[in-house]
């Protein structure tokens, strides 16, 4: 957790306004108001996270991004923040459109569904993985558009989305993916991180 | 009502022009005051009532006998700590707990206004209630904060005064007065002018009052303020003091019982005319109109940290007319966080013994205040 907050912190400049949807208890919230700005809202879609938030004296409003980023005017945000979330939207194309219409860069964070670990399970157990970035069971799981990073990379492309910058992480270790390394990086990072603008 | 009541009261010389074209001057605020006002005068809150509310919002309402209708949020050690805060409130002008209302008596005929007393509306309170900040000499309130009519002043207060609070909390309310929310009001002063005691508002130069209209007001209003649930849970169709039905007219069920007794305690505390009057005022309020139909624009100007919350089970301001507070708000930029409480207690959820609500309004109050403050260092 606290290496993809890190790198997120370092794609975000100084004193810019920052929205993350998705915001959860509010963790990243916390750490990028005390390391970059103070100017940060959040989305969120639980009731009792919201109410955690706001305990904490975060500005958060509780709503679902897939109907409610609409109200935000376009670009009115330097930096949006969509951690580890994609993947739970019953539409993720809409969600990542919305994103880009709200913020003037956004920032998206994969867990690595082409992760070895989790390739192993599938190919040798037989079974849906379970990983520790992964850790519901397929009956269970809030993960409706599980992707990989390439899916991902590949999904940028198609539509036209600049990738700014795309970092993969493997436990602590931070590397940069391009076009040559993107196969390597696909099999080898549980996570993927996305700096990208329409 | 007015007469016996030793409260604390201003007189306001400044000439305030009212919305229907009058203007009045020297008239009464009453207000009460809890806590202590910091050197810094930066711990003010100034808490604005609903609609049958008062100035007593915490300890004991002297009126009354009961405890301030804000007990649960307000008082020592409470979600808006009184040890921290000072707190204001005043009874809003059109009120009868000593502000300038119907029952107040015009000195030159020693009688009641009555329906001589002018139309109001909620800007006009807020206008009446800013002349008291005023004179407390308070530049710059930490938060204002109310529910139902309470959040409409919230936002008149926010849109008059933009510079003038820190914090806005406008809790399960609305911006615009709906057709239901009207055609309530206009059930309940029509139950009062229908009362041949009403006696086109001057009841008081006949030593009468409209108590059988009035109490039906409020039997109608009080079932606006709670859920179908909350009622079917608490009374279903329990009977009042016997085991089987009268084949009558009496109260049988429990649920005709409490709305009887909510009815005759709340005529005794209440004047008839007050209830025309400020029911009058909520149905005016419209503040998207006041900005030509775009809400967002009454807030254009506003530098203040918004938090906007609503009940779950509250259909009289329901969370769709929250949310349209909180889009126009989002749609200028401006500092708004928003939450649905949980709660199968209707309206009067805000007034009422909701744990995840006290908790979530007294951290998020605390926590800005020390954001605020730290800022300030």
């Amino acid at each position: 957790m606290k290496e993809e907050f890190n790198i997120i912190s370092n794609l975000i400049e100084e004193n810019t306004r920052v929205l993350d949807v998705g915001c959860g208890n509010g963790d990243l919230m916390k750490f990028l108001q005390e390391n970059k700005t103070k100017d940060i809202r959040g989305l969120e879609i639980s009731k009792e996270k919201v109410q955690n938030c706001l305990s904490k004296g975060l500005t958060v409003i509780e709503g679902n991004a897939e109907s409610d980023l609409k109200q935000f005017p376009k670009s009115s945000f330097d930096y949006v923040i969509l951690s580890q979330t994609l993947q739970a939207f019953l539409n993720p194309e809409l969600v990542i459109n919305e994103l880009l219409k709200v913020g003037k860069k956004v920032i998206v964070t994969i867990p690595n569904f082409g992760y070895w670990r989790v390739r192993l399970q599938l190919l040798f157990k037989g079974t849906m993985p379970v990983t520790e970035n992964l850790p519901h069971e397929w009956y269970n799981t809030p993960n409706l558009h599980m992707c990989t990073i390439k899916d991902f990379y590949n999904f940028c492309s198609s539509k036209n989305i600049k990738i700014f910058k795309s970092i993969a992480l493997k436990k602590s270790r931070i590397s940069e993916i391009n076009k040559s390394n993107l196969d390597y990086k696909n099999l080898d990072s549980h996570l993927g991180i996305f700096l990208i603008e329409s | 009502m007015n007469k016996n009541i030793d409260t604390k009261k201003i007189i306001i010389s400044n000439p305030l022009k009212l919305d229907c074209g009058k203007e009045i001057n020297n008239f009464p605020i009453a207000y009460e005051t809890y806590g202590e006002l910091n050197s810094e005068k930066s711990n003010a809150i100034l808490v604005f009532h609903a609609l049958t509310g008062d100035q007593y919002v915490s300890g004991k309402n002297p009126i009354t006998n009961k405890d301030g209708w804000w007990s649960y949020v307000v008082g020592e050690n409470k979600p808006i700590d009184t040890n921290k805060f000072f707190v204001i409130c005043a009874n809003v002008i059109g009120g009868c707990m000593g502000s300038y209302g119907p029952s107040t008596i015009n000195e030159s005929t020693g009688k009641q206004i009555g329906t001589d007393f002018p139309i109001i509306t909620i800007n006009d309170m807020v206008n009446a209630q800013y002349e008291l900040i005023k004179y407390l000499e308070i530049e710059k309130l930490f938060a204002v904060v109310g529910g139902s009519m309470g959040g409409m002043q919230v936002l008149q207060f926010v849109t008059n005064f933009p510079d003038k609070a820190k914090l806005a909390i406008p809790i399960a309310c609305t911006s615009s007065h709906s057709a239901q929310n009207i055609a309530f009001n206009e059930l309940g002063r029509q139950a009062i002018m229908a009362d041949s005691k009403w006696e086109n508002g001057f009841y008081s130069n006949y030593k009468l009052n409209p108590d059988k209209g009035l109490a039906v007001a409020r039997m109608a209003a009080h079932i606006t303020y709670l859920s179908e649930k909350g009622l079917q849970e608490k009374f279903g169709r329990k009977l009042q003091d016997r085991d089987s039905l009268r084949y009558g007219f009496e109260a049988d069920f429990q649920i005709e019982s409490y709305l009887r007794y909510q009815g005759s305690v709340f005529v005794d505390r209440f004047d008839a005319n007050s209830y025309l009057y400020i029911t009058r005022a909520m149905d005016y309020f419209d503040l998207s109109k006041q900005y030509k139909g775009n809400l967002s624009d009454a807030f254009k100007e506003t530098k203040t940290k918004f938090f906007v919350i609503s009940f779950t089970s509250d259909w009289l301001y329901p969370t769709s007319e929250n949310r349209e507070i909180v889009i126009a708000l989002n749609s200028i930029g401006a500092d708004v966080g928003f939450v649905e409480i949980e709660s199968d207690k209707g309206h009067d959820s805000f007034l009422l013994d909701v744990p995840s609500f006290l908790k979530t309004l007294g951290d998020y109050i605390n926590s800005t205040y020390k954001v605020i403050n730290e800022r300030r260092i």
